[in-house]
């Protein structure tokens, strides 16, 4: 086999034609179907969604300073915290990696120079941003206190919030998200390029995929018991309200079916990211290729049969808990082979800490942290205790943020010299992943000690007991706070400053990276033809030149 | 100032004491998910130093020293790989045994146990003994004796946790939920609602007071019950006209309820069902739903006309018809 050279300090490509100088103008870009330029719309959308969330978290977090509230009354604290979930759920976490780095990347990786539906793309993003502005409608006219998880027969009957507006948004922008799950299956089936077998396929697109088959499956089942709330609080007709007819156990099946599988929506993409990272930064082939692809498979099959681990404590019976339990187990067995495999492709390899790396290793770290207390969960005995306490809440961020954002962050750190053409000054960006890393620790573990000390979680007061470890996690939350203005700060200062990137700034493989940065409109001048296996990096040479 | 002075110096007394890892274990059941939630504590800090340190390690022993570094391909390990498929699924074996029959056990109440009646409604616990004792927001119960607890709720969705006891379930408008425990330890514990249940949620929580049998006594009797539930029960009965279908010589044309507790009964669609309190209560709200073999389905609805706890004191009548029932076979 010949050997490839990459050279990463070749000549950026001086002022060619790229997607972001091709044309100028807002009409430009709101009329654009280009994936890139698509990719950065949602890039904008969802990092405004991001800190509007952001900032209801830190204000609890304030809040929770003192066992009987500093900062707010207890019915706009129940806002803050419900408002706080959908906004990150549904407007941020969901579309982050596939919305944005997916968009932007699922074409250049298959070598194809845009989605199979370009026109059906920009309508995604449109739906996004009229399911955004009718939750942040909701918002500004008197916020909703129902809980991200709209419980019936409270949502339903008894909340005298903004319920209806809110569905309404997320009823919206689950369209989007089929959409673009849609869009992803039919690119990745149709436009591969010549000789890019689905095992050459590098893992961030197996990841992709299998997200885009739960958001055409899964996300239905959301809208339809999000249309059904609406139209039991409208009409009254007795579906969830067991006043009138209804059952409210029913709604948390619905809405389980869907929110459960999500949670893979908002971290299979993530461990995409991964093993792009990892390999990159070890230049090594990923360890155990078809183990960590059908995993991902696995993770997204086994993810729609497990949703009554929610409902341990709902007097469910006592056989459908220990269903329920065996298949949540089983999900963890998936997860971990991924853990095992990106660190057997460390072995001899080449490990450079460039910030991306970093926020890859605090990924597997946390992550790692974050399955295990699953364990906690899928366990009926100490489920029953731990249910509904802060130890629920200390289990999903470390998968959630710990897991997704941190490798939603570190694809951004990634890939940013592709999307942008520019490089950020990589000593913050280590800076800002280090302080992103212990911010979340210091925020979230002690939450685990909350939770196993019996403290409920959605309490905008609590017994003084409980205050140590809050001030802790407060404490955590304003470092964690800091540590993701950083990015904001140079990674906009570096879109007009920052030194010009080469083709290939990490030696990286991948078709992506053959590719002028930023790319060119059309992404390749000639579709490439693939000949090799992804991350060979054993047969490539990278040179400073 | 003084305020944080003192915050400050709880603070720091709090850091330097030994932290608390686990709430008061004063169940019957609380050392043994105790044992499980350390065991599953050392599994995931043991597996978290595994992947650290060698990621460590690697990171050192592998770190890149040239520019054009070219490490050895990737070697397939099949071994490796079932290696770390299959040892993780026999932990996940192990954990699910050992945690599923933890619950079995946990969540089967002994027969001879004290039963109390919980209503949840925003913000509040209503809590009504046997014997008539009610109280609100506080539950007095005798060490040693196993106490089953049948709850309901009259709006939404609450959950009742007594975390020194490591029992929750949710209360659930429209059906009984119960639960159980048998506390070990004289003592006040926390009571909280740990399902969002509105503005207050926050603010419902109570006291659960374990006192010793005698002191047990004691309290119920200082109380002032007016009746006991099965008296108050049967004073609705009556009212209500219940009587009139319901002949205790099974000639009306309803069913007798003497002795209807705790049998199994056949319903019109074939099915079988125990006569428990979630049946009575579903056959008083919604008896076209429970309709029996032998009689017509003409019974109406009670729904709307009785709140919770008229409910809760029908159901306990019902239920001491069949212990009265037994006690004359007894004889």
């Amino acid at each position: 086999m010949s050997t490839a050279t990459i050279d990463v300090h070749e000549a950026p490509a001086g002022s060619h034609v790229n997607y972001l100088n091709a044309r100028y103008g807002v009409k430009s870009w709101l009329l654009t179907t280009d994936h890139k330029r698509i990719a950065l719309l949602y890039l904008v959308s969802i990092t405004l969604m991001f800190f509007v969330g952001g900032t209801f978290a830190v204000l609890m977090r304030l809040h929770l300073i003192e066992p009987q509230g500093a900062l707010v009354q207890p019915e706009t604290y129940n806002k803050l915290f419900t408002m706080h979930g959908v906004i990150m759920v549904f407007f941020f976490l969901v579309p982050s990696i596939p919305a944005t780095l997916g968009n932007f990347l699922v074409p250049m990786m298959i070598g194809a120079r845009d989605l199979a539906f370009p026109r059906l793309n920009l309508l995604s993003w449109y739906i996004y941003v009229i399911g955004a502005i009718f939750t942040l409608y909701a918002v500004i006219s008197g916020g909703v206190d129902t809980g991200w998880t709209f419980y019936t027969p409270y949502s339903s009957s008894f909340a005298h919030t903004q319920v209806i507006p809110t569905a309404i948004g997320v009823f919206i922008t689950g369209f989007s998200s089929i959409l673009t799950g849609l869009n992803f299956v039919v690119t990745i089936h149709k436009m591969r390029a010549p000789g890019l077998t689905w095992f050459r396929l590098p893992l961030f697109i197996w990841a992709i995929y299998a997200t885009s088959i739960i958001f055409i499956l899964g996300t239905p089942v959301i809208a339809i018991t999000l249309f059904l709330l609406g139209l039991e609080r409208l009409l009254h007709i007795g579906i969830f309200d067991p006043a009138i007819g209804g059952d409210p156990i029913l709604f948390q099946h619905l809405f389980w079916f869907y929110s459960h599988p999500a949670v893979y929506i908002m971290i299979l993409p993530g461990m995409g990211v991964m093993s792009e990272l990892v390999t990159c930064f070890s230049r090594k082939r990923i360890f155990g290729y078809s183990f960590v692809a059908f995993s991902s498979l696995s993770i997204a099959i086994i993810s729609f049969l497990v949703w009554g681990h929610h409902m341990f404590v709902t007097g469910q019976s006592i056989y459908a808990g220990l269903i329920f339990s065996v298949l949540s187990f089983m999900v963890a067995i998936p997860s971990a082979v991924k853990v095992f495999n990106w660190t057997a492709t460390l072995y001899k390899g080449s490990i450079s800490y460039d910030a991306p790396m970093l926020y890859a290793l605090g990924f597997i770290g946390l992550f790692t942290m974050g399955g295990l207390t699953g364990l906690f969960l899928a366990s009926l005995a100490t489920d029953v205790h731990l249910n509904g306490t802060y130890f629920i809440v200390a289990h999903f961020h470390y998968i959630m943020v710990g897991g997704a954002v941190m490798a939603y962050l570190g694809g951004i750190h990634f890939w940013w010299p592709k999307i942008t053409g520019r490089l950020y000054p990589d000593g913050w960006a280590r800076f800002a992943a280090l302080v992103i890393f212990v911010g979340f620790n210091l925020t979230f573990f002690p939450q685990f000690m909350l939770g196993y000390l019996g403290m409920p979680r959605r309490y905008a007061v609590y017994p003084s007991e409980f205050q140590v470890l809050n001030v802790m996690s407060s404490a955590g939350a304003s470092i964690l706070g800091i540590g993701y203005l950083i990015p904001l700060i140079y990674l906009t200062w570096s879109m007009r400053y920052g030194p010009a990137a080469g083709p290939n700034p990490w030696g990286a493989k991948g078709l992506e990276w053959t590719t002028p940065s930023p790319p060119p409109t059309e992404n390749f001048e000639e579709i490439p033809v693939v000949t090799e296996e992804a991350y060979d990096y054993a047969n490539t040479t990278v040179t400073r030149g | 100032m003084i305020g944080a002075l003192q915050f400050g110096q709880d603070f720091l007394s709090a850091v330097i004491q030994a932290p608390q890892l686990r709430p008061e274990a004063a169940s019957s059941i609380a050392e043994g998910v105790d044992h499980l939630y350390f065991a599953l504590t050392f599994i995931t800090l043991f597996f978290t130093f595994v992947i650290f340190s060698t990621i460590l390690f690697f990171m050192v022993k592998y770190r890149r020293r040239a520019e054009n570094e070219r490490p050895p391909d990737t070697e397939e390990h099949l071994g490796l790989e079932l290696t770390w498929t299959i040892i993780p699924a026999l932990i996940c074996a192990g954990l699910f045994l050992w945690a599923s029959s933890l619950y079995f056990e946990n969540s089967r109440p002994p027969s001879a146990s004290t039963e109390i009646f919980v209503i949840g409604k925003q913000w509040m616990w209503h809590i009504q003994h046997p014997e008539g004792v009610r109280e609100i927001n506080e539950l007095h119960v005798p060490v040693g004796v196993p106490v089953k607890l049948t709850m309901t709720s009259e709006d939404v969705i609450h959950d009742f946790y007594i975390p020194a006891f490591r029992v929750k379930k949710d209360v659930i408008p429209g059906r009984y939920s119960s639960l159980w425990f048998q506390a070990t330890k004289v003592g006040t514990y926390h009571l909280f609602c740990a399902q969002y249940c509105g503005a207050d949620h926050a603010e419902m929580l109570g006291w659960v007071y374990v006192m010793s049998p005698a002191d047990y006594e004691a309290w119920l009797a200082g109380g002032t019950p007016s009746q006991s539930m099965q008296q108050s029960g049967e004073l609705i009965f009556n009212k209500l006209g219940c009587a009139s279908c319901h002949l205790s010589e099974g000639t009306g044309r309803g069913p007798s309820l003497v002795g209807v507790y705790g049998k199994e009964e056949t319903l019109k669609n074939g099915d079988k069902r125990l006569v428990d309190e979630a049946f009575i209560r579903q056959a008083i709200v919604n008896p076209n739903s429970v309709v029996l073999t032998k009689y017509p389905a003409i019974m109406p609805t009670f729904q709307g006309q009785l709140n919770e706890e008229q409910v809760l004191q029908l159901v306990a009548y019902v239920k001491s018809l069949a212990s009265e029932e037994r006690k004359t076979e007894g004889k």
